[in-house]
């Protein structure tokens, strides 16, 4: 019956293959890289599909498979793969947009001399994106956690030849490191905890989600916590989302793949995993939900200021994670999931518009862009599809995720309902910003020449475009198929009439505002900030957090790190240098000993033997 | 009796070793040499003597000793001419090239 979810190890295997083989052709070969790049991401997505499929049936029983990969004493440490209806979700997720995201590099990176190294590095990544979501403990999960963070550094860094791709990799390496500590640390604390030292889900669950008693709920907070730590890292959350909107310096497709589809999620899937520990913690779960709404709205703020096309959407990748985040927090981890599921579509189809955008007039300022709507029509149109997916606008795929959170959030919170209508109404509001400046209007700078991009990069984004559209579906208000699915358990629909009003009232209103500021042609960002000039350059500036941070962190660890070079020069180098100089001082002296004049070795000799007759004499006198 | 031939023996070699260690003349350093063993043969011949054992040993091992020197100032005195040929030189200190 489940063949596929008992052979499902093999999956990240073929993205592994497709790597190795890649790393040994080097940079030659460059049709074929692609080829055996799409083709690594096809079997999986195959393989991926039918694991779903076998998952569909009714009863389906989860899977899982370990064995004993390190034994010391009577303790042995199991790792292992695990399917369950979330995993193979979460799988199928991966493996589409990464298949997709390769057709698409194959025009959009045609020109680059590092095409072969660029898909070997996809591939590396698929491997090992795939490899955490099959994680049946939080050990491999771990492991493949940075591995997917190596990957994400590699390919910011894609272009290393230019200064600013080469800092923001350092940045996005070093800033989810912090959050990589805080998952360390929860995984050490949960290892003394346990029973067993176990760290599988499977245990993970038992002990935190029945019975409790074993684990005291000052450890569950901090274990809690120090997860959120991680995720906070990974999925750019507020105070540590400042590398994901510097990520854009990687190439356009990577921004779509790691940092909008899958990577930035994995700190929504660690939670939903381990979500067990979160609902035996009230504090956690409450400082989840605060720190997702307050990041959804701040980053959707700054997003309406920016004016870089890829930045734009990065703020709006951040504040998207903060809704997922607000879900979690809210308990409603189905809801979370199910707006990973929309958001992974929508946003991947948005990047990958963008970058036939960018692609088509080589920049990425949006004041420079105008009037390209006319000259792209299919990147305009499934652009405008990605948009209105993202501000809400039913029957789009965003407007039913965003309203099974709203409704979580309306029952339990009013305030963080509020908080996340108004980010719905923000979002709505740059995305009409995006789409009038660069799409309609008069024809900018840039966008003289721009033409229609060549159909391998169009098609993967009319497949996105159709996925944005109808994902919404397999979860809608009164049905709640997909959260059931997912949680075993039989959901009562949770259709709210004016969560629904509410939520199309503040999309409509958003692109409305947007479209009365900007659809004239007239108004420019400049004039709005004559308007009121404080604001807009606060957010214009991201409310001066990597200022704040260079002041605070960057400068004072400078000093710090300029203290301990100094010690190592002057006191560790010193010692060092000293007896490096007592050794060559001590040859010198030997050296003049050593003169080849017999006569000179001759007076050492006697003087030795005086020296042993007068302690012979001495002591004879002494004693 | 003992103590003055001993003594005798003593200074001579101390001035020996002093002509040995000191003199920059190769010849002068040969016969401080000389002037070593004889002390020693000096002191040979004074124990054979005047000893605890009086015996003909020390006279025997002390005529064996002048043989010996005899035959070590014919080489060194070879050596001695065989180097200043070369070098053209009999001063101690300018034969130093085992220092490279």
């Amino acid at each position: 019956m489940d063949f596929f979810a008992k052979i499902a190890w093999i999956i990240p295997l073929v993205p592994l293959i497709s790597f190795l083989v890649l790393m040994t052709l080097g940079r030659g070969f460059r049709k074929a890289g692609v080829w055996i790049g799409s083709i690594g991401a096809l079997g999986a997505f195959v393989l991926s599909l039918l694991v779903l499929t076998e998952r569909l049936k009714p009863h389906a029983v989860d899977y899982s498979y370990n064995f004993s990969w390190i034994s010391i004493g009577e303790y042995s440490l199991r790792i292992g793969f695990e399917i369950t209806n979330l995993t193979a979700l979460m799988l199928v997720v991966v493996t589409l947009v990464g298949l997709l995201v390769n057709i698409y590099s194959a025009g959009y990176m045609a020109s680059d001399e590092r095409i072969t190294v660029f898909y070997s590095y996809v591939s590396l990544f698929t491997f090992s994106m795939l490899g955490l979501v099959l994680s049946d403990n939080l050990l491999s999960f771990y492991l493949f956690w940075e591995l997917v963070g190596v990957c994400s550094f590699l390919l910011v860094g894609f272009w290393y030849a230019r200064p600013a791709a080469r800092a923001a990799a350092k940045k996005a390496f070093i800033v989810t490191r912090i959050g990589d500590a805080g998952l360390l640390l929860a995984i050490l604390v949960l290892f003394w905890n346990m029973p067993g030292h176990a760290l599988d889900f499977t245990m993970i669950e038992s002990v935190f989600g029945g019975q409790g008693g074993v684990i005291t709920s000052g450890i569950t907070t901090l274990i809690a916590l120090l997860l959120f730590l991680g995720a906070v890292g990974k999925s750019g959350q507020f105070p540590l989302h400042v590398w994901l909107p510097d990520a854009m310096e990687g190439p356009t497709p990577i921004s779509a793949l790691i940092h909008a589809a899958t990577m930035v999620a994995a700190g929504v899937f660690l939670i939903a995993r381990t979500f067990p520990i979160f609902e035996a913690s009230p504090a956690a779960m409450e400082t989840v939900a605060y720190v997702g709404a307050f990041t959804a709205i701040f980053a959707a703020v700054i997003a309406l200021a920016q004016n870089d096309l890829k930045r734009i959407l990065a703020y709006s990748t951040i504040s998207q994670l903060g809704y997922m985040m607000l879900a979690l927090g809210l308990g409603a981890m189905t809801g979370a999931i199910f707006h990973l599921f929309t958001h992974a579509f929508f946003k991947a189809l948005l990047f990958l518009a963008a970058g036939s955008v960018i692609h088509a007039v080589h920049t990425g300022d949006i004041r420079e862009m105008g009037g390209i709507g006319s000259r792209m029509r299919i990147t305009a149109w499934t652009f405008a599809i990605g948009a209105l997916a993202l501000a809400g606008i039913p029957p789009l795929s965003g407007f039913w995720s965003k309203d099974a959170i709203l409704t979580a959030a309306l029952t339990q919170n009013p305030l963080l309902f509020t908080v996340g209508l108004l980010t719905g109404f923000c979002t709505a509001l740059y995305m009409t910003r995006l789409f009038v400046l660069v799409f309609l209007g008069k024809s900018g700078s840039a966008a003289a020449h721009a033409k229609e991009s060549p159909r391998v990069m169009t098609i993967p984004l009319i497949m996105l475009a159709v996925f944005a559209a109808v994902a919404g579906f397999v979860d809608l208000p009164w049905s709640g198929w997909l959260s059931t699915w997912l949680s075993d358990e039989v959901i009562t629909p949770h259709a709210s009439i004016v969560v629904i009003v509410l939520s199309i009232a503040a999309g409509v209103l958003g692109i409305g505002t947007g479209w009365l500021l900007y659809g004239r042609g007239k108004t420019t960002s400049r004039s709005i900030a004559n308007w009121m000039p404080g604001l807009v350059k606060v957010a214009e500036r991201k409310f001066y957090i990597d200022e704040l941070y260079e002041i605070l962190f960057v400068k004072s660890l400078r000093v710090v790190g300029i203290c301990l070079a100094a010690i190592d020069t002057y006191i560790i180098g010193g010692v060092v240098k000293l007896t490096g100089a007592a050794a060559s001082a001590a040859g010198r002296l030997g050296l003049r000993l050593q003169n080849g004049q017999v006569q000179t070795y001759g007076v050492a000799a006697v003087l030795g033997v005086v020296a042993i007759a007068l302690v012979v004499i001495g002591r004879r006198m002494l004693s | 009796m003992l103590s003055s031939y001993l003594t005798l023996a003593a200074i001579l070699f101390c001035i020996g070793l002093y002509g040995t260690l000191a003199k920059r003349n190769a010849i002068i350093v040969l016969l401080s040499l000389e002037l070593m063993l004889n002390a020693v043969n000096l002191n040979l011949i004074a124990f054979s003597k005047y000893g605890a054992i009086p015996s003909l040993t020390g006279q025997l091992f002390s005529i064996f000793t002048i043989t010996v020197a005899a035959a070590e100032a014919a080489i060194a005195v070879a050596i001695l001419i065989a180097l200043f040929r070369a070098r053209g030189t009999v001063l101690v200190d300018a034969f130093n090239r085992m220092r490279r």
